[in-house]
């Protein structure tokens, strides 16, 4: 079952790429959209008998590398986590193949989009339910490429060019780390494969191992290095650069692998090797610092953005340091379960944007929108359930899984736990200002766009709603029914050891409860406040503190740092190598040297051959009298 | 095992077959004759070898389909060959390589057709005589026949600045071949023996060992080439044409390797202990450095000549780090980079043959009209970056995995390539493909044709069964290269 589950979307890419041409474009969307179907109906199936408990199976396919004592197999691994992880994949992904059949309608390479999808898919899926690192790093780089390949879909936008470049490189230096991670730990364990290394890694605990001079933890280190893959790949404090510009691709892209999926992989790894991470203290703490960092970071950059999408894309980022930081503090299956939440109501704010812009005909920037709710009902409501979602609206999905990654914060003594804590919170607030921030610009207040577009703007087809539906129904649901297994009474039964629980089942006191409410109830209040009723605060308050206006705007410079000191050395010094290096310095004292002494010696040595007698004579005779005086005194 | 010498056969086909070419009357009419006499006889040379790999039997780590006759009565020479773990996929390579040579010149080669084809099968006779030699002085014969069909294919059908090239190459590769013919020379004084097989293990003290080991330096560090002896590639690669180009970063770029593996570190394990600070060091610099230059080309052939400098540092690496996983990399990345840098040559030969530009500015926005062709360099783009499922990845990765085990900055070099080779790809690949259409001159350009079609899909296919499956590869080298290994610990434990 998993083998069709993980194949089906391949079949799908393939049909697309080679038959999609033949039988047109129809077929393509058919035939994908279909297959991702029964692969999600598969999922889910698998994901029931999960939650009715059920142990590890691995079904292992063929062998894939064998080289000495490194021996790789093609295998699946099917337990809680994966099975989590499976239905998020898969119904995101059917979601945003129906969804995409209505985006797309007017492109003019359909095909090769659908193509595209599925590969992901199929990639992602590869990544999840992967038995060992290998496996995972060919899903990990895997949907890296087709991230790179969906971002610059419309190839002949330059902008589009340039971002997916930048995604697959950023993304290549965590990919790098983690390689290394993954030579390490077969280094150090003699195995890639996950039950071996969590067998195994107690014993290394007090392991060192010497490096740039100091004597490190070896988990530590394969941890850090396994970590920077993960910050690549879910666009964390540093490495997360590419992620806003991703947003050049189409807007399913986005809301599939730029949200739901892909860039949680980082998170699902941390998790998937939790027996690994728990045992690495200094690490842990190193997650959650950079974690909670990003959730903030990000939070303040989505204040101002002006794109719609940019908006939810920073949101995602902010949302991915919470996890990060549940992750940090142990509690991988509250992670997890935001992840999971966070799957729907993200995917559902980017579908219902991507509906936006729809129907605004792909305009994007909310500076030119305004009073839409009336034009787009079903796409605003949407957009309303996804935004309550997002913080925290009681009983909503993200009420649940946020407030129980505060309460993991809050409960944890360390230091770091506690910035964490004050961090989620503030952030908390910061999410709910830019969610009511985009609703109003979006739908309500009165509108910018202009009164001949104000009358073609409408609402999407119907292919487009019944996935904004479907993911809503998640976005409301999944919180309640998933709670009891994922971070409830029933996860040690359902979790059966595949990732490490953290077993805290106190619950916050009211004022702390009290405190992260009151702070994302601030956050809406300040919202409805700067613009539905003095829309003037805005702009004076922007202007007042210009500073840090600018610095949220422009994203803290960092794009322009890294250009700075990285891009254009980078092209410089490549440059410098080529023309003096290989050019100046090899060529002209390498071959061209020693073919210019040749030359200059033989035209040298070719003057003793002058022709004239008497210097013939004279050599001669100069010869007779050196050879002689030798003879005579010695 | 056979009644008829499958080896020599496989070897002297091409030879045979550029003989009857010789015959073959030279015309406007004829010229198809040429072509098709040479592809039959190419092909059948592959089929051959497949062949060989048919019955080659993996469990046996010695030289197997031997054949061995007296050369010189007085002498201990030979004409000694068979194929073992390690040469078979060189053999391999070659005669897989030479008919997508004589397609890819089906159109593009005007002049001299006769004397070209020729050119080329004497070329693969003596390259797969270069690889199955078991006798030294063969070995060297072969080794240096090689060059002059390449000497005469880049220099009469080479671009502008063929002469230049031609001898710059030339002179290189001769200047370390003289060293390693006193080395063999010595060799043969010290011993009296020129087997290969036999000479593996420690047979000369450390002394001998060092100074011999210098001079086959000499010769493999240019051929493979390491930094800084590889000047002579780019401009190579730049003026020979397209099959040449093949030939040159498919087959000859990999006699560096194998000689490291087959004399430095079979013959002369003391000595290639001793020198391993070396060759990290400039393997070191070739990735990261040749990366760095790569990037600044404007040239498509000089970019992906630089990126093969690149790539033969991960080779060299894998290779002296002396463990199972190492050579076993080192010889899947050079069996990769044989396919995959020959297949970006045949990539950058379509549009050449059709714009007559390699300047990378000149294009852009071919997407538009060559979807196929997008889509093929795609691939072999991303096999060059080592993405999983190619190719590619497997050589990185094992020699990651080796690296690591000798220290771990090794590795940290080795690795770097993944981001520095992505970089510069992706970019050359950006600027070639994507964008809009904005030259009026290949505006009306084509997409692949059927010929066109049959080369790419096949390389396309054995780039992924490598990636996929390379189980099939790794099998035959494994006890080869594990008595290597054995030798080498063995020599060095004392």
């Amino acid at each position: 079952m998993i083998i069709s589950i993980v194949f089906l979307p391949l079949i799908g890419f393939l049909y697309c790429i080679f038959f999609g041409k033949i039988f047109g474009d129809k077929s393509s969307q058919i035939i994908s959209t279909l297959l991702l179907f029964i692969s999600t109906m598969l999922s889910w199936y698998i994901f029931i008998q999960y939650i009715e408990i059920k142990n590890t199976e691995i079904y292992f396919l063929f062998n894939w590398i064998t080289s000495g004592s490194f021996i790789v197999n093609w295998a699946f691994r099917v337990d809680a986590l994966t099975s989590a992880m499976l239905i998020v994949v898969t119904t995101v992904s059917f979601c945003v193949h129906l969804y995409s059949i209505g985006y797309m309608k007017s492109d003019k390479s359909i095909s090769r989009f659908m193509s595209y999808l599925s590969l992901f898919t199929f990639f992602m899926l590869m990544l999840v339910t992967s038995d060992n690192l290998l496996q995972m790093f060919f899903g990990w780089e895997g949907v890296g490429l087709t991230s790179y390949l969906l971002i610059g879909f419309w190839n002949y936008k330059e902008s589009a060019n340039k971002a997916a470049i930048k995604a697959f490189i950023v993304n290549r230096v965590g990919d790098f780390a983690f390689a290394l991670g993954i030579a390490g730990i077969f280094f150090i364990f003699g195995s890639i494969e996950f039950d071996i290394i969590f067998e195994k890694a107690s014993l290394f605990k007090d392991h060192t191992i010497y490096f740039l001079g100091f004597n490190f933890s070896t988990i530590n280190l394969l941890c850090f290095l396994l970590f920077i893959g993960a910050m690549g790949k879910s666009a964390q404090l540093g490495l997360h650069t590419w992620l806003p510009d991703a947003m050049e691709g189409p807007t399913p892209v986005s809301a599939l692998i730029h949200a739901a999926t892909m860039v949680t992989a980082g998170v699902f790894m941390v998790a998937r090797l939790s027996p690994l991470f728990t045992l690495a203290d200094t690490v842990n703490i190193f997650i959650t610092f950079i974690g909670a960092s990003t959730a903030v970071f990000a939070a303040t950059i989505a204040l101002t953005q002006n794109d719609i999408k940019r908006v939810i894309a920073y949101s995602t980022c902010s949302q991915l340091g919470y996890m990060f930081f549940a992750a940090g503090l142990g509690a991988y299956n509250a992670s997890i379960f935001h992840l999971t939440t966070h799957g729907f109501f993200k995917a559902l704010l980017f579908l219902s944007a991507g509906s936006v812009i729809h129907a605004m005909h792909h305009e994007q920037d909310m500076r030119k929108m305004g009073g839409l709710f009336y034009k787009v009902p079903l796409t605003a409501t949407m957009m309303w359930i996804g935004s309550l979602a997002i913080i925290g609206f009681p009983y909503l999905s993200g009420y649940y899984s946020k407030d129980i990654i505060l309460e993991t914060a809050f409960f944890s003594s360390s230091n770091i736990g506690s910035y964490a804590y004050f961090i989620g919170i503030f952030t908390a607030l910061l999410t709910a200002f830019y969610s009511w921030r985009l609703l109003f610009l979006t739908f309500h207040g009165e509108t910018r766009v202009s009164k001949e577009n104000f009358v073609k703007i409408h609402e999407s087809p119907l292919v487009m709603l019944i996935p904004l539906f479907l993911l809503s129904i998640g976005s409301i649901f999944s919180g309640v029914f998933l709670s009891e297994y994922f971070i409830g009474s029933k996860e040690n039964e359902f979790w059966n050891s595949s990732v490490v629980i953290f077993n805290n089942h106190y619950h916050m006191p009211f004022s702390q409860i009290l405190l992260s409410k009151v702070s994302v109830s601030l956050g809406i209040l300040i919202a409805v406040l700067f613009y539905f009723f003095r829309k003037e605060l805005a702009a004076n308050l922007a202007s007042n503190f210009n500073f840090l206006y600018s610095l949220s705007l422009n994203k803290w410079y960092v794009d322009e740092l890294y250009n700075f000191l990285i891009t254009k050395p980078f092209f410089a010094l490549s440059n410098i190598l080529w023309k003096n290096g290989d050019k100046k310095i090899i060529d002209e004292y390498g071959p061209n040297g020693i073919s210019r002494i040749i030359n200059a010696f033989s035209s040298y040595l070719s003057q003793f051959q002058s022709g004239y007698l008497y210097h013939y004579a004279f050599v001669m005779l100069a010869g007779l009298v050196i050879i002689l005086s030798w003879f005579v005194y010695f | 095992m056979f009644i008829w010498p499958l080896l020599s056969v496989t070897i002297f086909l091409p030879l045979f077959g550029s003989i009857v070419i010789l015959l073959i009357r030279e015309d406007e009419k004829s010229s198809n004759n040429i072509k098709w006499a040479a592809l039959c006889t190419s092909i059948g040379t592959f089929i051959l070898s497949c062949l060989i790999w048919l019955f080659f039997d993996s469990s046996i780590s010695s030289y197997q389909l031997v054949e061995k006759y007296k050369w010189f009565d007085d002498f201990n020479f030979y004409y000694h060959i068979g194929v073992d773990g390690i040469s078979l996929f060189m053999i391999l390579l070659s005669t897989f390589l030479t008919p997508f040579c004589i397609l890819a010149s089906w159109d593009s080669i005007k002049k001299r057709i006769k004397e070209y084809m020729v050119a080329f099968l004497l070329l693969e006779t003596f390259m797969i005589g270069m690889f199955s030699s078991v006798d030294i002085l063969l070995f060297y014969i072969f080794f240096e026949a090689v060059l002059i069909p390449m000497f005469i294919i880049i220099g009469v059908w080479g671009g502008e600045r063929r002469i230049y090239a031609s001898f710059k190459f030339f002179l290189y590769t001769l200047l370390g071949s003289v060293l390693m013919l006193i080395a063999i020379i010595f060799i043969y004084q010290y011993t009296n023996i020129m087997n290969i097989e036999k000479l593996q293990g420690n047979f000369f003290p450390f002394k001998v060992q060092f100074w011999l080991w210098l001079a086959f330096f000499a010769s493999f560090a240019v051929k493979i080439p390491m930094w800084p002896f590889h000047t002579w590639l780019p401009d190579a690669h730049v003026e020979a044409p397209t099959a040449g180009s093949v030939i040159l970063a498919g087959v000859l770029l990999k006699m560096g390797g194998y000689g490291f593996i087959r004399f430095s570190l079979g013959m002369l394990p003391l000595a290639s202990e001793f020198f391993l600070p070396l060759i990290y060091i400039l393997s070191i610099i070739a990735i990261v450095y040749t990366s760095f230059v790569a990037l600044a080309q404007t040239d498509i052939k000089k970019l992906i000549a630089y990126s093969s400098v690149a790539h033969m540092g991960i080779v060299t690496i894998g290779i002296f780090v002396a463990n199972q996983q190492g050579v076993e990399g080192a010889m899947i990345q050079m069996i990769s980079h044989g396919i995959v840098s020959a297949a970006l040559f045949l990539c950058v030969g379509v549009i050449y043959d059709r714009a007559h530009s390699r300047e990378i500015a000149f294009y852009g926005g071919l997407v538009n009209r060559m979807p196929l062709y997008a889509a093929s360099f795609m691939i072999f783009t991303l096999a060059s970056v080592g993405l999983p499922g190619t190719s590619g990845f497997i050589g990185e990765f094992l020699t990651i995995i080796g690296a690591f085990k000798i220290n771990i900055y090794l590795a940290f070099f080795v690795a770097s390539g993944i981001i520095l080779s992505a970089v510069y790809m992706l970019y050359l690949y950006k600027r070639i493909i994507f964008g809009t259409l904005t030259n009026e001159k290949i505006k009306d350009i084509l997409d692949l044709n059927i010929r066109e079609k049959i080369i790419m899909v096949s390389l396309i296919a054995v780039v992924l069964l490598i990636g996929i499956y390379p189980n099939l590869f790794l099998d035959p080298m494994r006890l080869p290269i594990e008595t290597l290994i054995e030798n080498y610990d063995n020599a060095n434990a004392k």
